[in-house]
């Protein structure tokens, strides 16, 4: 293998990474504020179909991804509603919103089978980007992928730096306490939420816009749950995220790649191989669980005042 | 109403906080009653009562928690609403909450910047440090709060409160989970603030600390003010009864005759169970028939582990480790036990001792199931186990509303008397009872303690688990203190008192020649 196709095999990696890191940086802000979301994959690919209908309708990458995120954010705000307004189980919650994402993008994305869009464009800084070996990786890609890491340096620096974010994590950490405090806990909860459901739906948009730029339905395939396993793999840090994604990243290629070399492995096994990785490393986590306390205390559990 | 016009010139004695006909209900509960206080400044006014006599409804109307359903609140005369928390701060109410409001995985200083306005991490740093120079409060601004012993947090709590420089500060049962020693650092901070001019409104139902801190005292019962009095002049007698409205029966002690060895933990050692539980190390304890032995500690220092080892929730390593009437028992389980006449009643009586939604007689199967009363070749007798849900029900006089009514519709002191008479009625040889009467009124506590008095009258062997020193001396023979998974040796509680035994509760061994001066809490000896 020459340096540049070992580059492409890394730009690859980071192309599928991004979706996964977007949603896992957006679940991972909900749950800091104590809000499990299973419905991380019905999100994600409802941002997808709409993401792609409205690029798709006005030509526009950037109105796509923008529409996509909105919905992702319109989903979450239907689970916040169910959740944390009005207590409803989150797990059942969660499930029902996946289930109702990938229904409901069916029939949204139903008129867009088969369509085809152009990629979404590429950075491109005369000099740089045409350097051998880096430039592709480093000045290359979409610009999704640089958006993605300006947001895990804003959710870093917010969780840990910031007064807002000392109060995610107080809610996190403590419903009641910070309810006797005056924290506006379901306020609170509800903005994480909505965050969460933007960057899912960012991701799944992404999915339809850049990584493969049509519309299939289902194409998220369990991307929502890889990225729920992310978090606790990343004992819930925005850039161990980063780190996870890459690596999950890294098998997806990996699979594609050893196909592509008739590697003599069938071709189903190698499609697990992601989904192995994420087993494998949910149970390598919870080995060495005992080193410290890392879920937020108060994940899953709902919040209500008593009036 | 967030800052007040500063009006030095008025120089009326009006209160600070004057409370006029306030009532708050819960739908059909009315929780306070028409209720009217005043605190004046610079006084230290007590509010006494009972569990559910709406001590707490009542503060936390007055820091903005609970919105009033009548009546006004007047802060140095002028009518405020207090919509929220932060609008009682900013009149300069502060709280010191029962429950510590903390976050065990912030640190020190972000628990505290919480509730200040935003400022630079390393100028807040300098102001906790200053809070030390001035009343003694040590705080390492750094440390997660989990890793810190309850009279650190308390100091949290405090510093959090006085950072913000209140004129009235509510502390709600500050000393229950404290030690003597930590009480009286406390008091001695306390008394400061009272030289500073600010006012105290101290809820606690340990009478002696009222009468060595506060001024006046306003009794609550049923949500109604039933009286005020001044403190230094009643007894702790005199206010117990004010606030049952009743006096409270002296529980008798039996003086029977100590038998043989009828439980024993020897060299008993288990790792903890998890991440922030302790580990038990090397415990012995002997408790003979007849006898009553007592477990003093601040919580968190292995009771509750302790308590599962020896009721077999979880077995020890080695058969030998418990001794039940003399033989091993060590890998027996929880049933295994029963069956050889122990019984267990464990600190938390919702979800623990007993499952809230289950009726009284389906709870009375879960511990009897075994010993053979309630069940024949694998069938419930329902029958059989209703009739003793209603032997227990009569015997301990169980207030419930209903025939068979549901664990979770009982009161506190109503359910913890079910589950202690549920394992005293079956006249266990051993009982080991983890914190026998927490959170219960004081008639409800003084039968729980006639009847386990009366148990070990009548020659089994009890073991209480306990916080409360005033307890621990009026029921134990003997006592022994737990620190940090590790038990003392068993001292006559004739031949100790107090000071001692708070000093072992600190994790201090006391020196023979130690004055009358204690030092604070013994855990950042610079």
């Amino acid at each position: 293998m020459n340096p540049d196709m070992i580059q492409l095999v890394l730009v690859g990696v980071v192309t599928a990474a991004t979706p996964l890191f977007l949603a896992a940086l957006g679940e991972l802000v909900a749950e800091r504020a104590g809000v499990l979301n299973l419905g991380v994959e019905g999100m994600m690919v409802m941002g997808a179909a709409s993401g792609f209908a409205a690029a798709y309708l006005t030509g526009s990458t950037l109105i796509g991804a923008l529409v996509g995120t909105a919905v992702g954010a319109l989903m979450a705000l239907l689970f916040g509603l169910l959740t944390v307004v009005f207590a409803v189980s989150q797990v059942a919650a969660g499930l029902a919103l996946t289930i109702f994402g990938l229904g409901l993008s069916g029939l949204v994305g139903s008129a867009f089978v088969g369509l085809k869009r152009d990629a979404a464009p590429h950075l491109a800084i005369p000099g740089l980007t045409h350097l051998p070996v880096v430039g592709r990786l480093v000045f290359g890609e979409d610009y999704f992928v640089y958006a993605a890491l300006l947001l895990a340096l804003a959710v870093s620096h917010g969780l840990r730096r910031t007064r807002a974010g000392l109060v995610l994590r107080a809610v996190g950490d403590n419903h009641g306490s910070a309810h006797a405090l005056g924290v506006p806990v379901r306020s609170v909860r509800l903005l994480a939420v909505l965050f969460g459901g933007a960057c899912a739906g960012l991701g799944g948009a992404y999915l339809s816009l850049s990584y493969t730029p049509f519309w299939s339905p289902e194409m998220t395939a369990g991307r929502g749950w890889i990225a729920l396993a992310l978090v606790v793999f990343a004992s819930w840090r925005p850039w161990r995220a980063l780190g996870g994604a890459l690596l999950f990243g890294g098998a997806t290629v990996l699979q594609l790649q050893a196909q592509a070399f008739g590697i003599g492995l069938p071709g189903q096994f190698m499609s697990a191989v992601p989904y192995l990785v994420t087993l494998l490393a949910l149970v390598a986590l919870s080995l060495r669980r005992r080193a410290g306390s890392v879920a937020p205390a108060m994940l899953g559990t709902a919040f209500v005042p008593d009036r | 109403m967030a800052s007040l016009p500063g009006s030095p010139s008025v120089r009326t004695p009006a209160p600070l906080v004057a409370i006029r006909g306030l009532s708050k209900s819960f739908g059909p509960v009315h929780a306070n009653r028409n209720i009217d206080l005043d605190v004046l400044a610079g006084e230290n006014h007590a509010l006494l009562g009972e569990n559910g006599a709406g001590k707490s409804t009542l503060v936390k109307m007055l820091y903005g928690l609970l919105q009033p359903s009548a009546g006004e609140i007047l802060w140095q005369g002028r009518p405020v609403v207090l919509g929220s928390p932060e609008a009682a701060r900013a009149l300069g109410i502060g709280m010191v909450f029962q429950h510590f409001s903390l976050f065990e995985n912030l640190t020190v200083s972000e628990n505290i910047a919480l509730v200040l306005p935003p400022e630079r991490q390393s100028r807040l740093d300098a102001r906790i440090g200053g809070l030390s120079e001035r009343y003694g409060l040590k705080l390492e601004p750094a440390r997660p709060v989990w890793s810190l012993s309850a009279g650190e947090r308390q100091r949290i709590e405090i510093a959090r409160v006085l950072l913000q420089d209140p004129k009235l500060m509510i502390l709600d049962e500050p000393t229950s989970v404290l030690t003597p020693q930590e009480s009286e650092s406390l008091f001695a901070i306390l008394d400061r603030l009272k030289a500073e001019g600010r006012a105290l409104l101290y809820i606690s139902h340990r009478l002696d600390d009222v009468r060595r801190l506060c001024d006046r005292a306003t009794v609550l019962r049923a949500g109604r003010v039933v009286g005020t009095c001044d403190p230094r002049a009643e007894t702790a007698r005199s206010m117990a009864a004010q606030m049952v409205g009743a006096q409270i029966a002296e529980v008798s002690s039996r003086g029977g005759a100590v038998g043989a060895e009828r439980f024993a933990a020897d060299d008993l050692s288990l790792p903890a169970p998890g991440l922030h539980a302790t580990a038990l190390r090397g415990i012995h304890l002997s408790v003979r028939g007849g006898e009553v032995l007592g477990i003093a500690g601040v919580a968190g220092n292995g009771q509750d582990e302790l308590f599962a080892a020896l009721s077999g929730e979880r077995l020890a390593s080695d058969a030998g480790a418990i001794r039940i009437d003399g033989r091993p028992a060590g890998r027996d389980g929880i049933t295994a036990r029963r069956r050889r006449g122990a019984a267990f009643v464990p600190e938390e009586r919702n979800g623990h001792a007993a499952v809230p939604g289950f009726a009284l007689s389906d709870n009375l199967v879960l511990s009897r199931h075994a010993t053979g009363e309630v069940s024949r070749g694998g069938f419930l007798r329902g029958a059989a186990a209703r009739a003793i849900a209603r032997e227990v029900v009569e015997t301990f006089d169980v207030r419930a509303g209903a025939p068979d009514p549901a664990a979770r519709t009982l009161s506190g002191g109503n359910l913890q008397k079910f589950v202690v008479g549920r394992e005293i009625l079956r006249e266990p040889g051993v009982l080991v009872i983890n914190q026998p009467t927490w959170g219960v009124d004081a008639l409800a506590g003084a039968a729980i303690h006639q009847a386990i008095l009366d148990l070990a009258g009548r020659g089994s062997a009890v073991v209480v688990i306990s916080q409360d020193l005033d307890e621990l001396f009026r029921l134990c023979d003997r006592l022994c203190v737990i620190h940090d998974g590790t038990l003392s040796p068993a001292t006559a509680t004739a031949e100790t008192d107090r000071d001692d035994v708070g000093l072992r509760m600190a994790g201090t061994v006391p020196s023979p020649p130690a004055g009358t001066e204690v030092a604070s809490a013994p855990v950042h000896a610079h």
